[in-house]
């Protein structure tokens, strides 16, 4: 009788960072502990906790193991799963582990980062065995498409997603019922359901967590929207860059169809429905819906005007939902609980859940799942545990290369779609990328266009020209040869390229140069005007230059610059030759006396 | 799969594989797994206390779990009843057949059985 179960994260995170070969340890050491009989081991999807795989969670207690090694295994094996003590040094969150030692329950729910948590479209990340359809089932899986299919019509389930207010998780925020319901009124001899997993952000890894961890959900939820839409068919069109979500994915559909929750006459309802994956090569654009349905049709994945929207004419000329994973992921829960379940979460006009993709300067990097209406203080300090080394907090680039900047003023804003719009910034996917003091925010800006820059299909003039363009203004700036007219033409082009072009990506391309430009304006004039970068990052606005007073010399700069910029007489102070110096950083890293600084 | 009771038969026979991570159940039962309490029998008693608690279909609201040494090693096998609202119960020089009671009298029928409590020391 198994008595307790060790989760592993099998994530794409923790994956790289080792749980395969722990695995395979606490398999050998619970063997050797002849406690074979009495614990499970589990491999999971996601837990969220990146930055500190790999995570093992031990059950029934809860006890939340981060940055585990193979030589810990015998540790844990030993003293939990033998003797019941907990191994307090590999507790995440040691001040939470010490209260919690006190009455005997160290859970994973005490911890700071998860306590203000809410898992919906997460829920079953990290709990489940990703390749169990039984474990899923366990879970209420597949509950939700039962009572789809025997007890409601499929008007009845469109308006309980309507009523529930959930809207398009990857970023386009459009009420995710009446999306259904236009495809639903369309008649066709065929339809189709389609689920964007064309994740494309930079650092954005929400979907990919889903598809891993949760793989099954996707496929209920996809079968319950080809039931309320009147479509047989559905496409999963998922990166090839993902390949633990693919094969995942594969199985669940595999298992899916072996246990007639895929195929004919399901719970013999007289409904049909079938689902396949089509892999993207990992372009951008092909994260805009009609570029990807154009990629799954087998042509080169480019955008066409809208209208005709999908609903009327989508995939191979037929009606079809298009949907992003996160916003299937909420459906069977909403289903099975009710709309009031969902609503009941989350702001006036932005209801439930969101998952969060923390990354950049943040100490908690990882998965976060919050109630709508969660002031983005609470994420970056509560949850994400703030910039690590003690930095100042400067801005959240939200959304990735389509979004914008949060600054520290928004920090106390409630996270909805509305109000972050209002204040001239938006929600975006989920991809919250942090950035700190010393993070050039002109220079960001250009990180992200020169991204666009390379994904510009090249279809329309506006986004192909109009973005390299944009871009060369941006690299005049940095080099300290810009002048204010050219921040007004990369202004207006900024707006010119988002009337103008065809898709998202075109229309969404300048906005992290206009959301930077219009909130951090003073450091974009100092690069300009003063020529200088205030975050020391533009590399030909920094001087290098050490301070006399402080200079012992040692001369370790010098012996140590790779391009002997540095000259100086032993215990004498040394100096830089602006001409040489290519701004490495070497003589700051080497000096002991804190003499070299940036300027 | 044809029937929605089909699903619900997985669901039943599954169930109690996940429920262990669930960890929310109202009553927990901590055995000591210390040294002390490995050496007078726990893991038998441990191991009963899990199967008859599933066999009695109390997963759901009971969690059994263990904990290290709590200091009266000369009472091992220890065991301790937590309950929300309650005093916590500690029996005493536990077997696996005096497990199987608890869980019966106590767990179920929510009696606690004086005889193997602690007495004043």
């Amino acid at each position: 009788m198994v008595r307790a179960q060790v989760l592993i994260c099998g994530g794409t995170g923790c994956t790289s960072s080792g749980s395969a070969k722990l695995i395979a340890e606490f398999e050998n050491q619970i063997a050797k502990n002849d406690l074979s009989e009495e614990v499970k081991i589990v491999q999971t999807g996601c837990f969220g906790l990146c930055a500190l795989g790999p995570v093992v969670i031990v059950y029934p207690d809860g006890t939340f193991y981060s940055q585990v090694k193979e030589a810990d295994v015998k540790e844990i094996v030993e003293e939990h799963l033998l003797k019941g003590r907990v191994v307090s040094r590999l507790v995440y969150d040691e001040a939470a582990a010490d209260a919690a030692v006190e009455n005997g329950n160290v859970s994973l729910s005490d911890t700071t980062f998860y306590a203000k948590q809410k898992r919906v479209a997460l829920r079953n990340c990290g709990v489940i065995n990703p390749e169990s359809i039984d474990e899923y089932i366990a879970m209420d899986g597949y509950a939700a498409l039962g009572k789809a299919l025997t007890e409601m019509t499929p008007e009845e389930v469109i308006k309980v997603v309507s009523d529930s207010g959930l809207r398009g998780r990857g970023g386009g925020g459009f009420p995710t019922g009446k999306k259904w319901s236009f495809t639903a009124a369309n008649k066709a001899d065929q339809k189709y359901v389609v689920c964007n997993a064309d994740e494309g952000d930079p650092g954005a890894f929400m979907d990919r967590s889903v598809l891993e961890g949760d793989p099954h959900c996707i496929v209920e939820a996809m079968t319950i929207c080809g039931y309320a839409t009147g479509a047989t068919q559905g496409y999963v069109y998922v990166r090839a860059e993902y390949p633990i979500a693919v094969k995942r994915l594969e199985k669940a559909i595999k298992d899916a169809r072996e246990y007639g929750l895929l195929g004919k006459d399901i719970f013999g309802s007289g409904f049909d429905f079938d689902l396949h994956i089509r892999l993207g090569a990992g372009a951008f654009v092909c994260g805009e819906e009609t570029a990807l349905m154009t990629s799954i049709e087998g042509n080169r994945g480019e955008p066409r005007p809208r209208p005709p929207y999908p609903a009327v004419k989508g995939l191979f000329g037929k009606p079809t939902t298009e949907n992003n994973v996160e916003t299937f992921a909420n459906i069977p829960q909403i289903i099975l609980k009710g709309a009031e379940f969902f609503n009941s979460m989350g702001t006036e006009g932005s209801k439930g859940t969101k998952v969060f993709a923390l990354g950049g300067k943040i100490n908690n990097t990882g998965l976060v799942e919050i109630p709508m209406g969660t002031t983005l203080r609470e994420v970056i300090y509560d949850i994400g545990g703030g910039c690590p080394n003690g930095k100042k907090f400067k801005a959240a680039q939200a959304g990735g290369p389509s979004g914008g900047c949060l600054p520290a003023e928004l920090l106390d804003e409630p996270i909805d779609y509305d109000n972050l719009r209002s204040k001239g910034a938006m929600m975006g996917s989920g991809g919250l990328i942090v950035m700190d003091e010393d993070t050039c925010m002109v220079d960001i800006a250009k990180f992200f266009l020169k991204f666009t820059v390379d994904e510009s299909c090249g279809k329309c003039t506006p986004c192909r020209v109009g973005t390299r363009r944009l871009l060369e203004l941006l690299e005049k700036i940095t080099s300290g040869n810009g002048t204010m007219e050219d921040l007004d033409r990369m202004e207006k082009l900024c707006y010119y390229i988002k009337e103008n072009s065809l898709c998202g990506l075109g229309q969404t391309a300048p906005n992290p140069v206009l959301s930077t430009y219009q909130r951090f304006k003073d450091e974009y004039i100092a690069h300009v005007v003063d020529k200088k970068c205030p975050a020391h990052v533009c590399k030909n606005l920094v001087r290098f230059e050490i301070d006399p007073a402080l200079c012992k010399g040692c001369t370790k700069c010098a012996r140590n610059c790779p391009v002997n910029a540095i000259s100086g007489a032993v215990k004498e102070p040394h100096v830089i030759d602006q001409t040489k110096c290519i701004k490495c950083g070497t003589c700051i890293d080497n000096c002991a006396f804190h003499a070299i600084s940036k300027k | 799969m044809k029937s929605l009771e089909e699903l619900a038969a997985i669901r039943e026979r599954m169930q109690n594989k996940v429920v262990l991570r669930e960890g929310s159940g109202d009553i927990r039962v901590v055995v000591g797994m210390a040294t002390c309490g490995i050496a007078a029998g726990a893991r038998p008693v441990l191991n009963a206390f899990v199967e008859e608690v599933n066999r009695e279909g109390l997963s759901d609201k009971v969690t059994v779990t263990q904990t290290g040494c709590i200091g009266i090693c000369q009472f091992e096998p220890v065991v301790e009843v937590f309950e929300a609202g309650k005093e916590k119960v500690t029996y005493v020089k536990m077997t696996p057949e005096k497990a199987k009671e608890v869980v019966e009298k106590h767990l179920k029928g929510g009696k606690v059985i004086t005889d193997y409590v602690i007495k004043d020391i």
